[in-house]
Formats: C-alpha cells, structure tokens, sequence
C-alpha cells in the first residue's frame, strides 16, 4: 500500500489573526524568503512500507488512566484507531441494584473521581424526583456552590494534565495548589478531600461550618489570578497553539450526531448547556454566560474551559450572596433522619430512625432521568424504582464514555504526537467511562 | 589510620584526621542508604487514588523530598510499583505482567482500600486484592488515603529497604505454586475455606 | 480557518423560557406533544403514552425503532438531534418484559423523549440498531449488548466492550446473574490471569498486523507455541 505521506516540519511562531485568535505563523530564515517553503527536490522515489501497528495503553501516563488506543499507522500518520476500553469495569450499575438510594452516594463518588460533589448532588436530584422531594432553599444554593466548585477543581485537573501531555510541567503544579485550597473548604464542609458523599436524598450531609464562606470567598478572589497566569502562560505559548489549533475537529452536526456533550460540544459551535435548557436548582436565576468555540479544535476545547472555570466563580459569588437561612434538609421523617438526641429521647423518631436505616425509604413505582452539566458533559442518572427500597436499575450516562466513543474520528489523519493531545482534550475518565 | 572503635550498625564511620576521605561501612548499608533515599516509583494509577497520588507529587506535598522525583512510568526503570485504584479482572493480567518487567529488587505498595482488598467492589468484576496476584510489602488503608498517609506508607517502605540483606536472596525469589508441592492449594479447597466468608459465589442478598 | 457557525438551542419560535421543575406530579401533566405527532404518524406502532415524574415515556414496537428514531431526527416539527442514552431494564420480577430504553432530546425545541421497546420473556433478544441515525449509538449499544444480551440488528461491530471477548459468565446486568458473578473468585482469577493481554487484539486488529509470515522462523515458532512476549 503505498498511501502518500508528508511529514510536516514546522517552526512556528504565535501570530494574531484578523478574528484576534492566535495563528501559526512559519518561521522563514532571513533573506531566503519564500525560498524556505518551496518543496525540496525530490531525492528518491516515493517510500513504500508497510502500515505499523502501534499500541498505546492500558499503562500509560498519557492515556489518563487505563485506555488502550490501537493504532494503525502509515509512517507517523494515523489511519485508524481502534479504542478498548472497560480495562476500570467495577460493576457499578449492579452494586446499586443491591442498595438503597442513600446508600449509593458513595459509589457515585468513584464513578467520575473529579466530579464527586457534582455526582453525589446529580444523584440526589434523580432520587428526590423518585421520591417526589422539594427541597429547601438554603440547600439548593449549597448544592449550585458544591457543583460549581466541583466543575472547577474537574477542569484544574484537566489543565493540568493536559499540559503536560503537551510539555508544560508549570500548570499542573499551579492547577494542583488551587485544587488544595477547595480540598480544605470541602474537608471543613464534608471531611472529605476527594470522595465527599456530600448529599443525601432531601438535603446534604451537612451544613457548612460557621466561617466556612470567608474561606470560600478568600478562595473565590484569589483563584481568578491562578487562572489569569495560567492563561498568560499558554493561551499565546507557541508550543501550546501550535499543538493544539486545528487538531480533532469536530464540526457541530458531527457533534451532535456522535452524541457530544459539555465543553467537547460547545467548543464544536452548539450552545447547548443542561444548565441554560433544562435548568435545575434554579440555575435561571443566576447571571452567567455559556462560552460557545467556533472552530470544534482542541485548542477551542481549551477556551470554552477556561471560560466555564471563570463563569463558575461568577455562579459561585452571586450563590454566596443569596445563600439564606434555614434549614438545610427536608422536614421529611421518610427519607431524614432524625437528629441523635430525638431518637434516643422520643419514640416516634426512634421508631423513623430504626425504619429509615434497616428498611429504607421507599420511593413509588416509576422512573425517572436526571441529567446536570458535569465537568465533563451532560451526567445523567436514570433509576427505575418499582416501589421497593432498591432501585430496579441504576443507570449512569456516562458523558466521556459517549465522548470518548468520537476519539476514531477525531484522530485520523493526524500525526501520532496529535493523538495524546486530542485524547487530554476529551477529558476522560476511565472510573466513568468503565464503571 | 587508626583503629577506631566498633561503630554501632548502620552507621558510617569517618576518620576525619585523614584528608583522603575514607570511609568504612556495611556494603549492605551503603547500598540500602542508596536504594531508600532513591526509589524510583512506577506510579500504577487506575481510580481516584491515582488523584490523590497526583496531589502527593504536586507542590503541596512534593514526593520529590523522598528521593522519588522520578517518576518511572516504565516498569523497567522502577523499583516500587505503587498501586492506587482499584483492579478489575480485565486488568489483572496488566498488572501481573508490569511487575513482571521490573527488575529486582522490588517493592510494592498497595494504595487505598480497593487495591489492598477489593474495598467496596465486591462483586463479578473487581480483583479481591492485588495481593492475589503479586507480592505487596505496605499496604495503605482509605478510601483514597490521604497524601500524608501515602508518604507515611513510603517511609515505612524506606525502613524496610534499610533492613534489606544482600546474602538473603530467598526474600527476592519469586515462585509460582508447584501443584506436585505439599504447600499448593487447589481453587477448589480454597474456595470451600472461604465460603463462610461470604466469599464466594452464592449471593442470597436479594435486591428486595 | 474560519469558524463554523453557532448552532443555538431553543430556536423554535414560541418556546417558554426553561425554568427548574417545581412540584412535579407523580402521573400525569403535560405530555411532549411529540408523543401526538407519534401515534398520527405511526399509528399501531406506539403502544401507550405515560406521563411519570413530568417525563414523557413513549412505548412502541421495538421492531420499528429504526423508522420512529429516523423520522424523529429528519422531521423538522420534531428534530431529535441528540441521542442520550441507549439502556435497557430488566425487572425483579421475572415475567415483565425487558424494556429497551432509548433517550432522546431536541435541542431545537428543547424537549426530551423516552421511547421504550418491550421484548417479552422468552423472545429473542433482538432489536434494530439506531447507529444508522445516530452515530453516538455505537458504543452504547455495545454496552447493552455486553451487559444484557441484546443484540442489535444492523449494528457495524457489535461486541463486548467492557467485559473482555472471551468472558464466560454471561451478562452481568441480568436479574439470573449473581453480583459476585457465576463462578468462584479462585476461578475467576485463575481465568483472569491466564489470559495474555497481548492477545486480545480483535480479528480486525489481527487483520492489519498481517505480517506473521515474514517474522523469522524461530519466531514464528516460538510465537506458536504461546510463548509469552516481552518479559
């Protein structure tokens, strides 16, 4: 087979376009001009060779976790790229066949690491739904600062190991000392660093601590200018747009068809966000922008997640300063437990307590999907209940599993150092995608 | 130079009166000394203590302080295989074959509660364990562990590098289970010793 | 390069400002007006309509899914650009039908739709594949497939996708199937471990490395008699 190959060598350097985005400029030597780009001549005859099968994964630092990409290679061109996945397959879907809704929380931790307080939060709306739960002002603004903070220590992470991939060490150290900062607020909320269980069904685990809103607010001014030096750092960095601009596109229809969502999607040019078209926790109500790319590239990716980091420090200012008082869980004896010193002192809590922990709330026969705007895409859980104390199914739509799924298309045609950055641009992980 | 009184073990005698910088000590100290404060890890990452093994490299906690700058990422250059996540049986042999590739000698260490004992995953997919598959000298309870209990996990790793004995070679010998020895145990038997453990395959709880 | 152009959710003229779900009813309320479109343009084919928890689930012959979900995603008054999800339902009592789930959403008209297919006990499990319309629907088939059992008809690689090729303890996601899985860990390990992680390539993948004939003769051999590479 003798496909033909150009192996593109190119010095750049970061020049502004006329939409003022960064263009690779060539680099040409001095008076030569023009003489540099011409085609050298042609020393011998077209290479004939063999397609090379080269395998990536399951152990590899840049497949963030255990991915395995093959690929069929034509010199350093790929021609195709055949995924494996479920190398992380822990079965979650059945263990929560085997447990009641409160005591799924914690696997919703593990299922997408980055995003536990997202997760636990996203589930709990799914069983408030089954249970038919209205839940209490002060705990829906709770939740809109837990899911935000959650987006942003997500995409800290993404950043961080996205540049690496790419050869910048500097962010991911920057990246890493932010995520310590929200670390400690969610260990003097929940105390728990990374696996929160921060909700439960009807309210949350517990209220914030007093004095915890200045740390969220020292948290809150100081991380805007992280993010400012890590835009300075890359946004204009040669290395960085030259390795990014242009690679894995996706135009909007294909995205959509390939069932794209969150930043891989609006980078792509569809405005579509859970939050802005099917709210939830009263997101209308907050004052905010979805950044929408034009271009579908793994630099656009960038962007969009840039700006989502910043449009979440705007959600999270205008929830503290609504956030009321009140109380924080339900006034629910079905699905809350009663507070120690009730069940210790008066029967009737005693009696909910011993109900609620050895049988379980039960919620009515029916189904229900609920989907939030995870960090990495739309997160849905979809539970069937038929009316006992375990859900029938439990059912997690995975968002990287279904972006992942594109990563063929994405890659081929593109040179095999493209491929580790087009797979840091999906932002995948394996504890989802598997479960 | 001159004799010098018996130094206690472990630790390395100078004569100082002689410029040309002698030293005498246990060669098996010397090499341990070596090997602990320069462990090379091959960071085994699948699951969220990955995560929190990435925040114990990062600048807060800095793995770099114990020698372990380097982080392998090929099994051939490393010495400690830290594994942290969970192992579902479609990685068991991944991981089998990892620790296979790295030379002795070699360490392991276990992180968090789903590689020391499948954790919360007891069910058809996740591995009960990796010590069910390769030797583990420190096992790191938490659900993830903390960064300070990951590194409190490599000290303790440090400690036993330092007691490490080059003449004793039976600690690095690595066997497969001679089915024709007195010490195998069929599947079978072993099954029927954990069955009253509740590890094994009837499953009575019911989704009701 | 000059961009793409925005494609905007919510275009459709006379859309209601979308605002967080209060105070959902358990049954009934407003159904998606698609469900109508659904019973006029296909008649017998849709089954019942049922409003749970404000959203509206849609049960038809799972064996005409394909013309349902294309004309869905072709007919601009509906426009169903987006495939969520594609799952499936087994219930605790074993008599009901496995239920096919399909998630759909129109972005234009920002709405959501749940058709639901029956396959009744003792049918084959057997339903056409959506990846003709959707391309997002190939994984998540084979998902279904790896946990259930289903098979999707027209699907372009349909196989395990989680679970390896060769695992012999059936579907893990079956109400038959017990959560510690069907054989002892002893034996579930032993099986795990004899596998050789090189040799899972799929036939496919063989198919491009074809370069067996020309490895040197001891290779060859070697290779042929199992041994294992790399160690």
């Amino acid at each position: 087979m003798a496909a033909k190959r150009t192996v593109e060598v190119e010095l750049s350097t970061t020049g502004i376009g006329a939409d003022g985005r960064p263009q690779r400029v060539p680099l040409v030597a001095g008076d030569t001009g023009g003489l540099a780009l011409q085609a050298p001549p042609a020393l011998e005859p077209e290479l004939e060779g063999e397609h090379m099968l080269i395998n990536i994964g399951p152990q590899h630092p840049a497949t963030h976790g255990v991915l395995r990409l093959v690929l069929e290679l034509d010199g350093e061109t790929v021609v195709r790229c055949i995924p494996h996945i479920g190398y992380l397959h822990c079965g979650f879907e059945k263990i929560g066949e085997y447990r009641q809704y409160n005591q799924i929380i914690p696997w919703t931790d593990r299922d997408d690491y980055l995003n536990c307080v997202g997760n636990n939060i996203a589930f709990s709306l799914g069983a408030e739904m089954l249970f038919g739960i209205e839940i209490t002002p002060r705990c829906t603004v709770l939740r809109v600062i837990g899911m935000e903070l959650s987006r942003i220590i997500s995409h800290l992470v993404w950043m961080g190991t996205t540049a690496i991939d790419i050869g910048a060490f500097t962010p991911f150290l920057w990246s890493f000392q932010e995520r310590e900062n929200v670390y400690n607020l969610l260990e003097g909320w929940v105390g728990a660093r990374l696996t929160t269980s921060a909700s439960r069904v009807g309210g949350m685990a517990a209220d914030i601590p007093d004095g915890w809103l200045d740390g969220l607010k020292a948290f809150v001014r100081a991380f805007p200018k992280t993010l400012d030096e890590c835009d300075r750092m890359l946004t204009k960095n040669a290395v960085w747009v030259g390795r990014t601009v242009g690679l894995g596109v996706m135009s909007p229809e294909e995205a959509l068809n390939y069932g794209l969502s969150g930043p891989m999607l609006r980078a792509s040019g569809v405005d579509y966000d859970v939050r802005k078209d099917f709210p939830y926790l009263d997101y209308e109500t907050y004052d905010w922008e979805v950044p929408v790319g034009v271009h579908g590239d793994v630099y656009d990716r960038y962007l969009v997640r840039m700006e989502e980091m910043r449009q979440s420090v705007r959600i999270v200012e205008q929830a503290m300063a609504r956030l009321p008082d009140g109380p924080v869980n339900v006034d629910d004896p079905r699905v809350i437990l009663p507070p120690k010193h009730k069940a210790t002192s008066e029967m009737e809590s005693m009696i909910h307590h011993f109900k609620n922990v050895m049988e379980g709330p039960r919620p009515a026969i029916g189904e229900s999907y609920v989907a939030v705007e995870a960090p990495k895409g739309e997160k849905g859980y979809y539970m069937v209940s038929d009316g006992s104390a375990k859900p029938v199914r439990w059912r997690i739509r995975p968002p990287s599993f279904v972006n992942l799924s594109a990563i063929p298309k994405m890659v081929e045609g593109h040179l095999l150092s493209d491929v580790i950055a087009i797979n840091a641009s999906i932002d995948i992980v394996m504890g989802e995608i598997d479960r | 130079m001159g004799l010098i009184d018996a130094p206690a073990p472990n630790v390395v005698s100078v004569e100082p009166a002689h410029s040309e910088g002698w030293i005498t000590t246990r060669l098996d100290f010397l090499v341990n000394w070596g090997r602990a404060n320069s462990l090379w890890p091959m960071p085994f990452g699948t699951a969220c203590c990955a995560i929190e093994f990435m925040a114990t490299a990062a600048s807060k906690f800095d793995l770099a302080r114990f020698g372990m700058e380097r982080m392998g990422y090929s099994p051939r250059q490393a010495d400690v295989l830290i594994c942290a996540g969970r192992v579902p049986f479609k990685l068991a042999p991944v991981l089998r074959r990892i620790w296979q590739q790295m030379p002795q000698p070699k360490w392991a260490i276990s992180m968090g509660a789903c590689a020391s004992t499948g954790g919360m995953f007891d069910n058809y997919a996740v591995v009960q364990g990796i010590d069910t598959i390769i030797p583990v000298d420190v096992y790191v309870p938490g659900c993830p562990p903390r960064p300070e209990a990951l590194i409190h996990a490599i000290m303790m790793l440090q400690k036993k590098v330092m007691k490490d004995r080059m003449s004793d070679t039976a600690a690095r010998m690595e066997m497969e289970p001679d089915p024709e020895s007195q010490l195998y145990i069929p599947p079978s038997r072993i099954d029927a010793l954990s069955q009253q453990f509740g590890n094994s395959i009837p499953q009575t709880r019911s989704g009701q | 390069m000059s961009g793409f152009t925005v494609i905007r959710a919510g275009t459709a003229p006379d859309l209601p400002t979308p605002a967080t779900p209060k105070r959902v009813p358990h049954r009934g309320g407003a159904a998606n007006p698609s469900a109508e479109a659904l019973k006029a343009r296909f008649g017998d084919a849709i089954r019942r309509v049922d409003v749970v928890w404000g959203e509206t689930s849609v049960t038809i012959d799972a064996a005409k899914v394909l013309d349902i979900v294309r004309w869905l995603h072709d007919d601009t008054s509906q426009s169903y650009e987006y495939l969520v999800d594609v799952t499936a339902v087994e219930f605790r009592d074993r008599a009901l039908p496995i239920e096919v789930i399909w998630h759909l959403r129109s972005i234009k008209y920002r709405r959501f739709l749940r058709l639901k297919g029956l396959i009744e006990k003792g049918n084959p499990l057997s339903v056409p594949s959506v990846w003709a319309v959707y391309k997002g629907a190939d994984w998540l088939e084979r998902e279904c497939y790896d946990m259930f059992g289903i098979t999707f008809t027209g699907h372009p690689d349909l196989r395990r996708i989680l679970l390896w090729e060769q695992y012999a303890e059936g579907f893990p996601l079956r109400k038959d199937f017990p959560l510690r899985g069907r054989f002892s860990r002893a034996e579930q390990l032993r099986q795990a471990l004899s596998a050789n992680p090189e040799a899972r390539y799929s036939m496919e993948e063989l198919s491009i490395a074809d370069a067996f004939a020309e490895l040197p003769l001891d290779m060859r051999e070697r290779i042929k008699h199992g041994e294992s590479t790399g160690e």
